[in-house]
């Protein structure tokens, strides 16, 4: 009985912050991209314009980010009937965004014009009870083209 | 030390390869950040703990990898890769790696 009630309240609070700091995340995720919208990030391979006049540095951004709860209990409900797993996409395509801007955010401060070659890495760090996937870390990094004044 | 992860800078040529340069971290957690860490796990969010401690395993094995290249006689790093992977559940390996070349 006493292991129902932690159950039960363990799911309310997961559904209750988790959907509480997800919104606020995503707030701030749009909010923060629509700033970092002139600084373009493509991952094609080669320099759009072969000018010689710009300084390349490597710049990375990176986030460690956790799933809830309530997520991670419908998932687990998920892998028995199978299909999308829609509350784990959407926690990697914040931890994605996230990095992204973390990325943006530091060729900002260098003063780049805009990043490109950018090459993603996601990595699963912490398991929990069987397998479950607890946390992941995502990694954004990118050549930045800084203007040679 | 120029440090990139494109195969090719514009406008410099390279003068010699001098092959494939690595650094890499084994890093644990702690307590302190693991029992932070499960709470999370309960509502959900950022560890910024973990990102922290990740950045700094990374910026570890990176700097590794440039003394690799600097002892090798490079002045450039070119085409890095990073990877992580996590080898026991408490412990995650950064590996950075790229290619040592002498330029212009």
């Amino acid at each position: 009985m006493l292991d129902l009630i932690v159950f039960i309240s363990l799911l309310a609070m997961g559904y209750g912050f988790g959907r509480y700091s997800e919104s606020k995340h995503y707030i701030s995720i749009r909010k923060r991209e629509k700033q970092l919208n002139a600084i373009p990030a493509i991952a094609s391979r080669i320099p759009p314009h072969g000018n010689p006049n710009f300084d390349s540095h490597l710049v990375s951004g990176s986030v460690v980010i956790s799933v809830d709860y309530f997520k991670r209990f419908i998932a687990g409900l998920r892998n028995i009937v199978g299909g999308r797993v829609s509350t784990y996409e959407t926690l990697l395509d914040r931890a994605r965004r996230e990095a992204i801007l973390r990325m943006k955010e530091d060729a900002q401060q260098r003063g780049a014009e805009m990043v490109f070659n950018i090459k993603l890495e996601t990595a699963s760090i912490h398991k929990g009870q069987r397998g479950a996937i607890g946390s992941v870390e995502v990694l954004a990094y990118g050549t930045a083209l800084i203007p040679n004044t | 030390m120029l440090v990139s992860n494109l195969e090719v800078v514009p406008g410099k040529r390279i003068q010699k390869h001098l092959g494939l340069v690595q650094g890499s971290s084994v890093r644990a957690k702690h307590v302190g950040r693991d029992i932070m860490a499960s709470l999370k796990n309960v509502f959900g969010g950022e560890l910024k703990g973990y990102t922290e401690l990740l950045q700094e395993s990374r910026q570890e094995a990176y700097d590794r990898m440039l003394e690799q290249a600097q002892a090798a006689g490079a002045n450039a790093v070119l085409n890095i890769r990073f990877s992580t992977s996590s080898i026991s559940a408490g412990a995650a390996e950064l590996f950075a790696y790229g290619t040592a070349v002498v330029m212009e």
